[in-house]
């Protein structure tokens, strides 16, 4: 269970202080798929790195299973069981995919295991365990090796940002995949996922929405996700930067934004 | 089998990756001497009359065959120059492993400065292995300083991978090349520095007939004090294609200095330059940390992974 009480965050920018996190509050259950999710810009990424120790909140505290994590550093939050998949993974010259995935269970493990996590994400484990991690890849091949990376560390809490940002149609059907599978095998774990697509909040039991660094909404998905759809301002919000266009679609309604 | 001291046996395996005698041509050099030398019926290593060193010759059309040239130092106070002349012949496609080194464990400075020449001949093939290496406690200084010529004829390939990742306190490397038409050469240098390590690399590559080409990349790390230099020309004397590339990992108080150099003297040689560096991207290792590993071990896997 990870718990976030009055989190705030702020940085200097041209000598004004800007608040991107404004004092938020959550509770992530055990054994539970909470989807955030909300305008572009509304914080959600902050959100994440203050998880996973990238950012260090200005104000508030973070308890990870009871145990206050606020002062504890990215490594020591990792080893006590929260992974991070980035929104933009990052590139590396010479270290290959099996490296990253060996890195991530802490093991040296067999080629063949190392494949699985790949053949998971819906890579054809072969053809990418010997790639380097580097340009020579699309932004949807690293994005799913991101994933394979975070599935791989078997974390308590695992965050996912955007996961599906990048991703063609066609690999989205098997993303949406990886998700029911980690729903179904989330005992002794929570899931985490930031992210915008009608059919990741379908598999949510919790759904929150962050705007403007604030949390908006939280709630279970039966009482969200109607809001989400029926709300015109919500609507035309995550419209207008982009966000749950797909959600009208599906819905059939004719939303202008 | 060779006559060789546990410190030497190791230094070989490090080198050239030989774990026992090796088969076909080779010649082992320790301590200024010949520690073994076999020839095979295309590859003839004999002894130089005038000068310390040897020379190579590799029959025309010679196929798949490795001739390994480690040299190994480990007494104190050893300096040697040694002229090594390869020669090989048309159609030929060789593997050489070369390579380099010094253990030094008392305070004399111990040094090699090897001088390689290369005479690839029309249509060969050939792969050059250097790997340097220095090991030791004491406070003698380990100096390598080669010099490569290469001269191929036409359509000619030449592919030289050069290694210096430990130990090696001093260096100053120069390599020059001739490339005739169709000739084609690429280079792939990886380079670290620690302590207050000094390495130079300088390249004059001259691509003199059309459909030449050259494409020489180093890529290097310097951690605490250390110093690189990194500078390689590229002339285009023909309708020819160069690329040079220098990316580095810089770290602690670690200087470097690359310096682009390319002269076209023909309109149609298209010559191209890129330099890069900077620190560890601060992202690589956030990534690395958020999978449990330490800064420093996230440091090293990045490293290692830049040099491989
Ligand atoms: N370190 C930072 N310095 C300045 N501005 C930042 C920093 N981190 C985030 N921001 C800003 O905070 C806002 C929220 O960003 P982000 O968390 O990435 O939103 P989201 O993921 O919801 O799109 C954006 O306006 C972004 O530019
Ligand atoms: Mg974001």
């Amino acid at each position: 269970m990870l718990e976030l009480k009055n989190i705030s965050f702020s940085v200097r920018e041209d000598g004004m202080t800007k608040e991107i996190i404004r004092n938020v509050s959550m509770t992530i259950p055990d054994e539970k798929l909470v989807v955030i999710t909300g305008p572009n810009g509304g914080g959600k990424s902050t959100l994440a790195r203050l998880i996973a120790g990238i950012e260090k909140p200005t104000e508030g505290k973070i308890f990870l299973n009871g145990e206050d994590i606020t002062e504890k550093s990215i490594t020591e939050r990792a080893r006590m069981g929260i992974g991070f998949a980035f929104q933009q993974p990052v590139r590396f010259k010479g270290i290959q995919v099996l490296d990253l995935i060996r890195l991530a269970t802490g093991k040296h493990l067999a080629v063949a295991d190392a494949c699985e996590y790949l053949s998971a994400v819906g890579l054809c484990a072969k053809d990418y365990i010997d790639r380097e991690v580097n340009s020579s890849l699309s932004g949807g091949e690293l994005k799913r090796i991101e994933i394979a990376t975070v599935l791989a560390k078997a974390s308590v809490l695992s965050v996912f940002d955007e996961p599906e940002a990048g991703i063609d149609l066609w690999s989205f059907q098997n993303l949406i995949q990886v998700f029911e599978d980690m729903r179904k095998h989330i005992a002794g774990s929570s899931i985490l996922v930031i992210s915008h697509q009608e059919r990741i909040l379908n598999i949510a039991d919790e759904i929150i929405v962050l705007k403007d660094g604030q949390l908006i909404t939280h709630g279970s998905r039966d009482e969200v996700l109607p809001q989400l759809s029926g709300d015109t301002t919500a609507v035309a919000g995550c419209c207008r930067l982009g966000g749950l266009a797909e959600l009208r679609e599906l819905k059939g309604e004719d939303f202008r934004c | 089998m060779l006559k060789l001291t546990e410190t030497q046996i190791k230094m070989l395996e490090e080198i050239a990756n030989l774990h026992h005698t090796p088969e076909g041509a080779y010649n082992i050099r320790t301590n200024g001497e010949s520690a073994g030398r076999a020839s095979t019926e295309n590859i003839k290593i004999t002894s130089k009359e005038d000068v310390s060193g040897i020379d190579i010759r590799i029959k025309p059309g010679t196929k798949d065959e490795t001739v390994y040239i480690p040299v190994v130092i480990s007494e104190t106070g050893m300096k040697e120059v040694v002229y090594n002349d390869f020669y090989i012949g048309e159609g030929a496609d060789v593997t050489i492993v070369a390579g380099c080194g010094i253990d030094n464990c008392g305070a004399h400075d111990s040094e090699h400065d090897g001088v390689h020449r290369f005479f690839v001949g029309k249509n060969a093939v050939c792969r050059y292995v250097e790997k340097h290496y220095g090991s030791g406690v004491g406070t003698g200084k380990r100096i390598l300083n080669p010099v490569t010529e290469v001269y191929q004829e036409e359509n000619s390939y030449m592919e030289m991978e050069m290694v210096q990742i430990k130990g090696v306190d001093d260096t100053d490397r120069r390599t020059v090349a001739e490339l005739a038409a169709g000739a084609k050469m690429v280079v792939r240098e990886r380079l670290m520095t620690h302590d207050d390590q000094r390495a130079i690399s300088l390249y004059d590559v001259k691509l003199n007939g059309d459909d030449s080409s050259a494409d020489v990349v180093s890529r290097s790390v310097a951690r605490d004090n250390s110093y690189q230099k990194f500078d390689a020309t590229v002339v285009g004397n023909a309708a020819c294609s160069g690329h040079t590339e220098c990316d580095s990992i810089i770290m602690d108080k670690g200087t470097i200095l690359a310096v682009p150099g390319l002269e076209a003297n023909n309109v149609d040689a298209e010559l191209v330059h890129e330099a890069a560096i900077g620190k560890i991207a601060g992202d690589q290792l956030m990534k690395l940390m958020t999978l449990g590993l330490t800064e420093q071990e996230a440091e090293e896997q990045i490293i290692n992974g830049f040099l491989k």
